[in-house]
């Protein structure tokens, strides 16, 4: 367990030394503070919009978080590329397969890594409707809410991205891989909306329709085991990817 | 481990298929203490595979591999830690500094706590004469730092097996010498197991040598008695040759024409002083005078070339 904490240690220095990561932190923070903002002038020209069932931070939250999900399906998978990809292209993959460490310790310590570079993702989401804490009374359970469903949401583009960058050499192929592996989960919903036998299981298997629920501020645990198995599965399936490739 | 020529590597019967072809065929390999075995072959001879097998980064299609005593499938995690490996292509980080990437190879090889790893990271920078390069990018470095730093990746928690593939391709002659002389002292606490394709490097370092060709072992001998045990060959030049020429101890002696020989004597004998005696003797005229052994390359060259007749036919 403690090579998983060094690699993961050592992935995290790896990401925040990379260009990479600090543009896609200021690109996301820049399109979320316009929404933001936006959402903020809109409320301020429309005081009506608030009553007893809408209030501040359901239009907040709702409006940061919902377009947080959709600009974390596209910026996860450039952060996730590198993680194998990159790895085995430069052969400094050897570095880790030829350490005394399993196959799992090395996948769950990149995967630990690229969580700390989400927790500097998600402080930065959680400090805008924050913000407004001096000037107005916030639901903090509804804000905490939207953040747990974009941390879970995260957490499986995350493992989702990690799994694509073990199946090539090419980063960028890893990327394309990983954003059109997301997007075809995310719209499973679509194929819900026809009906006939199979739309339950569709819409219980699309991304987006869980996290719609979080972000409204409904918390159940059938949602959280989604998201953890999801996770969970394409951990596993990165592990038997790499796993392969040695035989 | 307090054996001085205990078996550090032992792999048995080691064979590798890709799909239809046979990278490695049948390789067994036994590596005491102190040794540096030297791995030679012709490209795509197998080496890089068999080394990829010691190290546990392919698994053989059979055969087993023993580092230490601890069986390498069995129990990978234990046995890698007695391995360092420096693949052909550095496994390195660029965006990290020397320092950062030193400190991340130790802890990742089980050396615990922050002071012993500034230690090891230390001793592995003086070792390979990085202490200048601390703070550097490793992707600023030339490629002979590069290089080094490789190695210092894989001596940093002292491992008494390290296996270099092909560990000064690409350096300048000075390079070469440094990181040569390098692996000659890293050899005192550690064994080495190094492949190359060039023959002198072998020659310089190694206490063993082990031929490769075409995934399997066609020699393995220790340098000692490849010296020891070679024919000592006399080539001789003579202006006025004789008829029939007789020297006294010779074993064999070949006529190559216009005035040269070729005599064969029993190990250990130097026929020199006698031939010259007689022929100054005999007024033959002695232009020419010297003795060859069977050298490395004559070895691998004949032991390696079997495999393309046509080629030579050709040329």
């Amino acid at each position: 367990m403690t090579v998983t904490f060094a690699i993961a240690r050592h992935e995290a220095r790896r990401i925040f030394a990379s260009p990479l990561a600090w543009s896609v932190l200021a690109i996301i923070q820049f399109i979320l503070g316009m929404v933001f903002f936006l959402t903020l002038t809109q409320m301020a020209a429309n005081p009506g919009m608030l009553n007893q069932t809408a209030g501040v931070s359901d239009y907040v939250s709702g409006s940061v978080y919902g377009f947080a999900s959709i600009l974390l399906l596209m910026v996860i998978p450039l952060l996730t590329m590198r993680l194998f990809a990159e790895d085995k292209k430069s052969g400094s993959l050897t570095l880790l397969t030829s350490a005394p460490a399993s196959i799992s310790e090395i996948v769950l310590g990149k995967y630990l890594g690229l969580m700390v570079f989400f927790a500097a993702v998600l402080f930065l989401l959680a400090l805008m409707p924050l913000s407004l804490l001096g000037g107005t009374h916030l639901d903090l359970g509804r804000i905490a809410a939207g953040l747990l469903g974009s941390w879970l949401m995260m957490m499986a583009f995350g493992a989702a991205g990690l799994f694509m960058s073990t199946l090539t050499k090419e980063p960028v192929i890893a990327a394309m891989g990983g954003f059109g592996l997301l997007l075809v989960v995310w719209l499973l919903e679509a194929l819900a909306y026809g009906g006939g036998l199979f739309a339950e299981v569709f819409r219980q298997l699309s991304l987006i329709g869980h996290f719609e629920k979080l972000r409204r501020g409904v918390f159940s645990t059938d949602d959280l085991a989604y998201y953890l198995l999801f996770t969970a599965l394409f951990l596993w399936l990165s592990v038997q990817r790499l796993d392969l490739e040695r035989n | 481990m307090a054996n001085s020529n205990a078996v550090l590597i032992e792999a048995s019967g080691l064979t590798r298929r890709y799909g239809p072809n046979i990278a490695v065929d049948n390789l067994s390999l036994t590596l005491r203490r102190g040794e540096i075995l030297g791995l030679l072959g012709p490209n795509g001879a197998g080496k890089s595979t068999t080394m990829k097998m010691l190290t546990g980064n392919l698994a053989p299609t059979s055969g087993t591999v023993k580092i230490n005593g601890v069986d390498l499938a069995a129990r990978p995690k234990a046995a890698k830690q007695f391995l360092g490996y420096l693949p052909e292509q550095p496994p390195l980080h660029p965006e990290c500094t020397v320092d950062e990437y030193l400190n991340f190879a130790a802890s990742l090889h089980g050396v615990s706590g922050a002071k012993n790893r500034r230690a090891a990271v230390q001793r592995a920078k003086q070792s390979c004469g990085l202490t200048e390069m601390s703070t550097r990018l490793i992707g600023n470095l030339s490629k002979g730092f590069q290089q080094r730093v490789g190695l210092a990746q894989a001596i940093i928690h002292r491992p008494p097996v390290i296996v270099l593939d092909e560990p000064t391709v690409g350096l300048d002659p000075i390079q070469i010498r440094e990181i040569r002389s390098l692996i000659k002292s890293l050899a005192l606490e550690h064994s080495v197991i190094l492949s190359s394709h060039i023959l002198p490097e072998i020659m310089a370092v190694c206490t063993r040598v082990m031929i490769v060709n075409q995934g399997r072992v066609v020699f393995n001998e220790s340098m000692q008695a490849m010296t020891e045990e070679a024919v000592p060959c006399v080539h001789l030049l003579l202006k006025n040759p004789p008829q029939t020429l007789s020297v006294a101890g010779a074993t064999a002696l070949r006529v190559l024409g216009n005035g040269r020989f070729e005599i064969e004597a029993a190990p250990g004998s130097d026929l020199r002083e006698a031939i010259a005696a007689q022929a100054v003797q005999n007024g033959w005229g002695l232009l020419e005078l010297k003795t060859q052994v069977r050298s490395l390359e004559e070895i691998f060259v004949s032991l390696t070339s079997g495999e393309a007749p046509e080629l030579r036919k050709a040329a």
